[in-house]
């Protein structure tokens, strides 16, 4: 392809992610409570809920508890949107997971700025959880990194012939545990949680209503999309094949972690700070230490 | 050269006048003016230099009759200060100052009449790039300081009820930091590098010392042992290269250090100036100094920690770099920094009082940069020195705003500054600016770390990447609840910012507009400013495509777009909402003004909301302990394997 040809693509999947990933994601959120409901002997709802869900929200009375959280939430969407859009345009992996955790950060933001005992607790988890999962993520990226001919660009990620899982399968199960952090399932679910069981008030959330809850829901489709994926560079290579198997993968990923939900209670705080912390150093740092002096002594990869 | 001249001594006869006028007035005025002539001159000196490299100048040519006396002088007044240290040490009763100036000051004079006389200087003074960077830090952001003590000094002595007004001391301390600074960044004779070197040590060991409490005396003296014995390690190198190779000019020691076949010969006196280096950029296990010297008023804290003293000591790691990288030095120094940078922010998680919070991150972010330097590599340094600017420009904001909220609030705790964006709704705005740009992206701050995590993985060493990676995630945490705390929006808040001094909100707004500015123009001080000084530095042993190295400039295009959404949003969206504005939800027993619920009894109960501190995993006395232990096992082995001989490369 060429440089321009590759251009074009970059913004075809960009604009394909901002127009297409809402329901993309909605709808796996919708997946999600079908699976869920039979797993704890349910009918469930009808597949297209969520959406219901959202479209109800943003007809409520417009009420907030101060002038700024709205703002810090809309930001909150805006970069989740840029971090995709950053992904699926092919850029630097780090630059993305950098811009990812700004949009968290401004959700955080909008949590403190209630000044809400509920929403603050909420947030402080928010921040631990993002401490426990960073070092994972970070440690993947590296790894792709050094599998995939020395870079961080999602598109020589994508297109190096080297299928990542082969060389980083420690690194790929770190990743996934801590996907049950970042798609807030049990038993991570510590800063807000979709179940009505798992909490008095709603964490993180507490303050947030209307529109501003929509577009919190919203957001975390985007991002639900933008972590599948994550998950799918590990088995792309460049090849139709391994594209199909790695949205498979990303399938059974999500259905994984759906599972996980629900046949788990939420965890302390200390379990999930020290699991995924040891995880990233069991899985993550020993596979990447593998990895990279392979690649120094010249053997394995490339 | 003579505008270099005039950078070094105009500073000192400012400070020289400070130190006679009394009034408020008279030093208002001539500190305001001084700043603005030295600031002037910073920026004419990089706008005449900038487009010609480095350039070196013979000071024994330009001032024939005079060069040999400027020698005596320095010689005479480092004697002086020896005796100073030593009377001020044995009334304090500390032996160990006396010990480290009785020794390292004889030495020095011992050196320079004998051996040092017959070495021939060719050039005493240089500029180049790296030089220019730090002579607008100094020039711009310790001047801005400077101006910003003005008013804080006047609330200090209100404050200090009864004590005698020693503001004149304090400025003029202030202002013979900035000249030695220049001195430090513009010398290329080691001997004068030195005097200055040792000058900043006494400035600061004055500053934090200054309010005479029986802690600030202790603080200061701790600070001063520790940066002697980093300054002994100085006249180490210093009486090394001029016994065994009469050689004292830094540009012609890196120029043949930097090549592959010389560097087995300059590994002692390197290693003994990465030392030194180690104990001014107050790393691991010296880091206690600069915590210490907390106990001195706001400015100095900013002004050490952002434009003089560390500064000095990550700006002599990054000139030995390109030297230093790929030997044991520089082994030593890139585990020493990562070490310090990854237990430095466990301890800032910790921390509630908001000045040690700033300083376990300045440690922490010295450690990033003493780390990128130690690998010799181009990428790094270029990080590195990114580093430097933005972490200059963001930490002194930060510094001065923890300053100016500590007078008006009556506390530096980030406990105490609950509702701040109601009380001080622009110093909040200001704070938020500062932390955010202190590790989010799409900061200045956050891109250098980026490019510092990508160049060190190229440094083919696994373990630094992962002290990086896990000091990052810590680093995210313990800004991000200080951020959340600043947002907090608490009803029934008293507006009180109309105390705060004019000087204050002008350093201040300054140094925002420059974060701004800085953060924007990213490329551009890549490219115009970083580029050249990393391919003039690397010019004997680098390898080629500099920009190759470094990120790429559509990232860093990307990344000011988005400073510039960053920045808009605030500004055209913030606050503007239609909805109805209801209180919060306290499991409805809330009462309307948002802080207070109906408790038992029908009482009322007002709840206090802290933050986390995650003692029983970050406590500080742990973190310190577990880096000090660490880093003096690298420092003990790998210094005594070098100066034993082990190791000749």
């Amino acid at each position: 392809m060429t440089a321009n040809g590759i251009n074009v693509a970059a913004a075809l999947s960009v604009v394909a992610y901002i127009v297409l990933a809402p329901f993309v994601g909605g709808l796996l959120a919708g997946i999600d409570r079908r699976i869920s409901a039979r797993m704890q002997g349910r009918f469930g709802p009808p597949l297209l809920q969520p959406f219901y869900d959202v479209l109800k929200l943003l007809e409520k009375e417009p009420v907030t508890v101060n002038r700024g959280q709205d703002f810090y939430v809309a930001c909150c969407l805006i970069f989740m949107m840029v971090t995709g859009a950053l992904f699926f345009a092919g850029m630097s992996l780090l630059l993305v997971i950098f811009t990812l955790t700004t949009a968290s950060v401004f959700l955080v933001v909008a949590a403190y700025s209630s000044n809400s005992p509920y929403a603050q607790v909420g947030a402080e988890r928010e921040l631990l959880q993002m401490m426990a999962y960073e070092p994972m993520v970070l440690i993947a990226a590296v790894g792709l990194y050094l599998v995939s001919g020395r870079s961080f660009g999602i598109s020589d990620i994508i297109g190096s012939p080297a299928v990542g899982v082969v060389y980083l399968p420690g690194i790929f199960i770190g990743f996934l545990f801590i996907l049950t952090i970042k798609l807030r399932k049990s038993p991570f679910d510590l800063s807000m949680s979709h179940h009505a069981h798992q909490e008095l008030v709603k964490g993180l959330t507490t303050e947030f209503s209307g529109k501003t809850l929509a577009i919190l829901e919203i957001s975390h489709w985007y991002e639900n999309v933008f972590l599948l994926g994550f998950v799918f560079l590990f088995f792309a290579n460049g090849t139709p094949l391994m594209a199909v198997v790695g949205v498979a993968v990303c399938l059974i990923a999500y259905f994984l972690e759906v599972f996980i939900d629900n046949v788990n209670a939420r965890m302390k705080w200390q379990f999930a700070l020290n699991s995924s912390w040891i995880v990233a150093l069991v899985f993550g740092a020993t596979n990447m230490m593998v990895v990279y002096f392979a690649s120094v002594s010249g053997w394995g990869v490339q | 050269m003579g505008i270099i001249a005039f950078l070094v001594l105009f500073p000192f006869v400012v400070a020289l006048a400070l130190l006679l006028i009394r009034n408020d007035r008279g030093r208002g005025v001539l500190v305001t003016a001084g700043s603005i002539v030295i600031a002037a001159a910073s920026i004419y000196a990089a706008a005449s230099f900038f487009s010609g490299g480095a350039a070196y100048f013979d000071v024994n040519e330009a001032y024939e009759p005079l060069s040999e006396l400027i020698g005596y002088a320095m010689m005479a007044i480092e004697i002086a200060l020896a005796v100073v240290i030593f009377v001020l040490g044995v009334r304090h009763r500390q032996p160990l100052a006396c010990v480290l100036a009785a020794a390292q000051t004889p030495l020095m004079v011992w050196f320079e009449l004998s051996e040092g006389e017959g070495i021939e200087i060719a050039s005493a003074l240089y500029i180049d790039q790296l030089s220019i960077i730090m002579a607008l830090i100094i020039g711009i952001i310790g001047t801005l300081i400077c101006v910003y003590a003005l008013g804080y000094m006047k609330d200090f002595q209100r404050h200090s009820h009864g004590e005698p007004d020693r503001r004149p001391w304090f400025f003029f301390l202030l202002f013979l930091f900035l000249a030695a600074m220049y001195g430090i960044v513009f010398s290329n004779d080691l001997v004068w590098m030195f005097f200055f070197w040792e000058i900043t040590t006494l400035c600061s060991f004055f500053l934090i010392g200054f309010t005479r409490t029986e802690e600030a005396v202790r603080n200061s003296f701790r600070a001063l042992v520790m940066n002697l014995l980093g300054g002994l390690g100085f006249v180490g190198a210093i009486i090394y290269l001029g016994k065994n190779f009469g050689m004292l000019e830094l540009g012609t020691i890196l120029e043949f250090a930097s090549q592959p076949e010389y560097k087995g010969y300059f590994t002692i006196p390197l290693a003994l100036l990465a030392f030194a280096g180690i104990t001014k950029a107050a790393q691991m296990p010296f880091n206690s100094w600069l915590l210490g010297a907390m106990v001195a008023p706001t400015p100095t804290s900013a002004l050490l920690h952002s434009s003089t003293m560390v500064k000095a000591g990550v700006f002599l790691i990054l000139k030995l770099s390109p030297a230093i990288g790929g030997t044991w030095t520089g082994t030593m120094t890139t585990l020493v920094g990562g070490i310090t940078f990854l237990m430095a922010s466990f301890a800032a998680v910790s921390q509630s009082n908001a000045k040690r919070v700033l300083a376990y991150s300045t440690v922490a972010n010295l450690g990033l940069i003493v780390a990128c330097a130690g690998t010799g590599l181009e990428g790094a340094v270029w990080a590195a020195t990114m580093l430097i600017i933005f972490h200059a420009v963001t930490k002194s904001l930060l510094f001065l705003c923890v300053g100016t909220a500590e007078h008006n609030i009556g506390s530096r705790d980030i406990e105490d500054m609950d509702g701040l964006f109601g009380r001080m709704p622009r110093l909040a705005a200001f704070m938020i600016t500062g932390i955010s740009a202190m590790y989010l992206a799409p900061f200045g701050m956050l891109l250098s770390k980026w490019a510092a995590l990508e160049s060190l993985i190229l440094a083919s060493n696994p373990l630094i990447v992962l002290l990086v990676i896990f000091g990052s995630s810590v680093t995210l945490f313990y800004w991000g609840k200080w951020l959340g705390k600043m947002a907090a929006i608490v009803g029934g808040q008293e507006n009180i910012q109309g105390r705060v001094h004019v000087e204050e909100w002008a350093s201040l707004g300054a140094l925002v507009a420059l974060v701004a500015a800085a953060c924007l123009s990213f490329p551009t001080l890549s490219n115009r400013v970083v580029v050249p000084y990393i391919m003039d530095a690397f010019a004997a042993s680098g390898s080629g495509d500099v920009l190759e190295k470094t990120l790429s400039n559509d990232n860093m295009v990307i990344m000011s777009v988005m400073v510039a959404i960053i920045i808009l949003l605030p500004l055209l969206f913030y606050g503007r909402t239609n909805r109805k504005i209801v209180p919060i939800y306290l499991s409805g027993a809330g009462l309307d003004d948002g802080r207070s619920y109906t408790g038992s009894m029908q009482k009322k109960t007002e709840f206090k909301l802290r933050n986390w501190y995650m003692e029983t995993y970050f406590a500080e006395r742990r973190m310190n302990a577990i880096g000090v232990v660490a880093t003096c096992a690298v420092l003990a082995f790998i210094l005594a394997m070098v100066l034993g001989g082990v190791i000749a490369s």
